[in-house]
């Protein structure tokens, strides 16, 4: 157990450490609610109503697009090699690095959500319920996503190739991680069915992602 | 000759030579005997003389998940069992697949035109067949990103198989995102459900287009083989020098 | 050897008279399509060692990736007897490749921690005394604060080789250790190496040329093999 702490504490460290570390994230995410107004005009009404799917998007794009140099710096240094030699299995070392990754970089975005709402003119019921949901759904998109991080190391490269891959999978969590905040705002969906399914989707993640992206890392070893 | 003798490729490619002009001749059967009962089969009632289209969406639309049920096959192969062919079938299978999938975007879209007024409207079931499509594009970027074909048939085999563990999960999220923002659509994407002897072409249209996927299947297996031994031999000729 | 006692550390004494044995029959490995060698046989017991010679690319480090367990054969096989049964070959040693695994963000001291209770399956007793002390075996003593980013190419080898001192393993599989180090820690390597055979474990090491190690076997690696 403490082998996995060690992991996910050198983790946290270097990603705190290493260019903004969390707050690029934070950054993207700002960047991306920011343009979105100059696309479509500041017309509030309009933000009101898009605004969880803004945030959804960008929360989205921010977790996807940092993920790609998960597996490939510990692949480049030879570190991964050790990994394999350690004595915890792979599937759960994924876990811890996908866990370090969430709480330094999806939970910050969970964080400054409800700060961005306001610049989309969200009502408070909105804001709380954006920040929930994201709560629940980016593991989801972490643990989706750690999939293109291991097949970034069989690619040898990134580029938009992963997000190709990884964002249609992610299209479940997006649908219903945005019909829950809306729901909670009104509508005529109860806010616990896209709730409870977003929920159903994050668990189901906890086991695919990791398996899958596991035997990816072995077998692009070979 | 046993089943696991085709393993062998040099069995497999005798195989497929020798069997390759009957599948041809049985397409190009299947086709003529599917197509004539289409021109034949009476208009719809509500939509006219473009249901006839469905004739050629439903079966493309059957077979884009098809193929990628026999892609997910191939995976197990490659990774469970380590069939040296494995993954020279989902390699082969997959711009197939991405074929398919386009032609029923394609004939769906034109199908929707008249009663939709425009050529998209993000209906439930062509939706899902589009994210279909890109996972198909994905997988096949993938393929041509890894040079040695062992490591690119694993990676493609294993993304495969997270795809079609997610196909239904995505099918029943868009069909719930569908049924939230939209109310229900003005006409069933579907076969019409008059007169079953109606859907005597249809499934004629399928098995002809089943046909044609094995075989242009097997046919690509066999133009991936050779491939495969040029890259052995220039392989080896480096080693050599 | 003195600084070896000074320091306190044995390295490989784990499995103190336990004789073990490393043995591989028939390995074949295919990498990128190619053969890179078969019908590979060896077999190495306690306090021996084994240097691998042959020419570039063929299969040096495939050889010890493969014992390592990062690669499977595609035929042959690799067996450990008289050492923990419930874990594999490669859980059991340490490898040194071409790369040397450290985190430039990170100090020295933290690289080697992190690796130390990472490989041991957590913090052991005394285990930062014990990194301390490796660190000063191989003559980074003064350096642990520093970021590892700092380091030049030899000592970046020599913190790799303080990993297999802080943390005991049986089995060391090194490719080519002696890769930028200069002649008085190539010295330094050579009796830490014998430190630990003598502490009853094992060698196999990928190298050009003598590493100074009393009676190595030699396997040579690299003769054609007849095309299937």
């Amino acid at each position: 157990m403490t082998a996995l702490a060690n992991l996910f504490a050198r983790d946290a460290r270097i990603a705190i450490r290493i260019g903004g570390g969390a707050m690029i994230g934070v950054l993207f995410f700002l960047t991306v609610v920011t343009l979105v107004p100059f696309a479509i005009g500041p017309d509030l009404a309009l933000l009101r109503r898009i605004g969880p799917a803004i945030l959804w998007l960008g929360a989205l794009l921010a977790s996807l697009l940092t993920l790609d140099r998960l597996f490939a710096s510990d692949h480049d240094d030879g570190s991964l090699d050790l990994i394999l030699m350690g004595r915890v299995p792979l599937e759960i070392a994924v876990v811890t690095k996908a866990l370090a990754h969430w709480v330094t970089t999806g939970l910050p975005l969970v964080i400054a959500s409800p700060v961005l709402g306001l610049f989309l003119n969200l009502e408070p019921a909105a804001l709380g319920a954006t920040a929930l949901t994201l709560l629940v759904g980016t593991p989801a998109l972490t643990l989706i996503g750690v999939i293109g991080a291991a097949l970034a190391v069989a690619l040898r490269r990134g580029g938009l190739l992963l997000p190709v891959m990884v964002l249609p999978m992610t299209i479940p969590v997006l649908i219903f991680g945005v019909a829950a905040t809306n729901a909670a705002v009104g509508g005529p969906v109860p806010f616990a069915t896209p709730f409870a399914i977003l929920c159903a989707l994050t668990l189901m993640s906890a086991v695919i992602g990791p398996f899958a992206a596991a035997a990816t890392l072995r077998h692009g070893m070979e | 000759m046993a089943l696991i003798d085709l393993a062998n490729p040099t069995r497999f490619l005798a195989l497929v030579e020798r069997v390759l002009p009957w599948l041809i001749a049985a397409t190009v059967l299947a086709f003529a005997i599917g197509l004539r009962g289409a021109y034949l089969a009476p208009d719809d009632y509500q939509q006219g003389a473009t249901v006839k289209i469905m004739y050629i969406h439903v079966p493309n639309a059957w077979l884009s998940s098809f193929v990628w049920g026999v892609m997910s096959l191939a995976a197990l192969g490659t990774l469970v069992w380590r069939h040296p062919l494995a993954d020279v079938a989902a390699k082969c299978a997959a711009p197939l697949g991405a074929a398919f999938t386009f032609v029923a975007l394609v004939t769906g879209s034109l199908w929707g035109r008249p009663m939709w007024g425009t050529y998209w409207v993000w209906d439930a079931r062509l939706t899902s067949v589009l994210v279909l499509f890109l996972m198909y594009l994905g997988l096949i970027a993938l393929w041509r990103t890894i040079d040695d074909p062992a490591r690119a048939g694993r990676a493609a085999a294993i993304l495969t198989l997270v795809g079609a563990v997610n196909l239904p999960i995505i099918k029943f999220s868009v069909d719930w995102w569908n049924t939230l923002h939209q109310p229900a659509s003005v006409f069933r994407m579907g076969p019409p459900t008059i007169d079953p002897s109606l859907l005597v072409p249809l499934f004629v249209m399928t098995a002809a287009f089943s046909l044609l996927f094995v075989t242009l299947h097997l046919a690509a297996m066999r133009n991936e083989i050779m491939r495969r031994r040029v890259r052995t031999l220039l392989l080896t000729q480096a080693e050599r020098a | 050897m003195m600084l070896m006692q000074e320091a306190g550390i044995v390295p490989g004494s784990v499995r103190g008279n336990v004789v073990m044995e490393l043995k591989g029959t028939g390995l074949c490995c295919v990498r990128g399509g190619r053969r890179v060698f078969a019908g590979v046989d060896f077999a190495v017991e306690s306090r021996k060692s084994v240097m691998l010679t042959g020419a570039n690319g063929a299969g040096k480090s495939s050889l010890l990736r493969l014992i390592a367990g990062l690669i499977r054969p595609a035929e042959g096989a690799i067996a450990l007897t008289g050492g923990d049964g419930e874990i594999s070959v490669g859980e059991q040693a340490h490898y040194v490749g071409h790369l040397d695994p450290l985190k430039p963000a990170l100090t020295v001291m933290e690289n080697l921690t992190f690796w130390a209770r990472f490989l041991n399956g957590g913090a052991g007793p005394g285990q930062d005394g014990a990194a301390q002390r490796s660190l000063e075996a191989v003559g980074l003593g003064e350096l642990g604060h520093l970021p590892a980013g700092y380091l030049s190419a030899g000592q970046r080898r020599r913190l790799s080789l303080a990993r297999m001192l802080a943390v005991p393993r049986p089995i060391w599989l090194l490719d080519e250790p002696t890769t930028a180090l200069d002649a008085a820690s190539q010295e330094r390597l050579g009796r830490l190496m014998q430190a630990h055979l003598d502490g009853g474990g094992i060698i196999l090491a990928a190298t050009h040329g003598p590493l100074g190690l009393d009676g190595a076997q030699e396997l040579r690696l690299g003769t054609r093999v007849a095309s299937p």
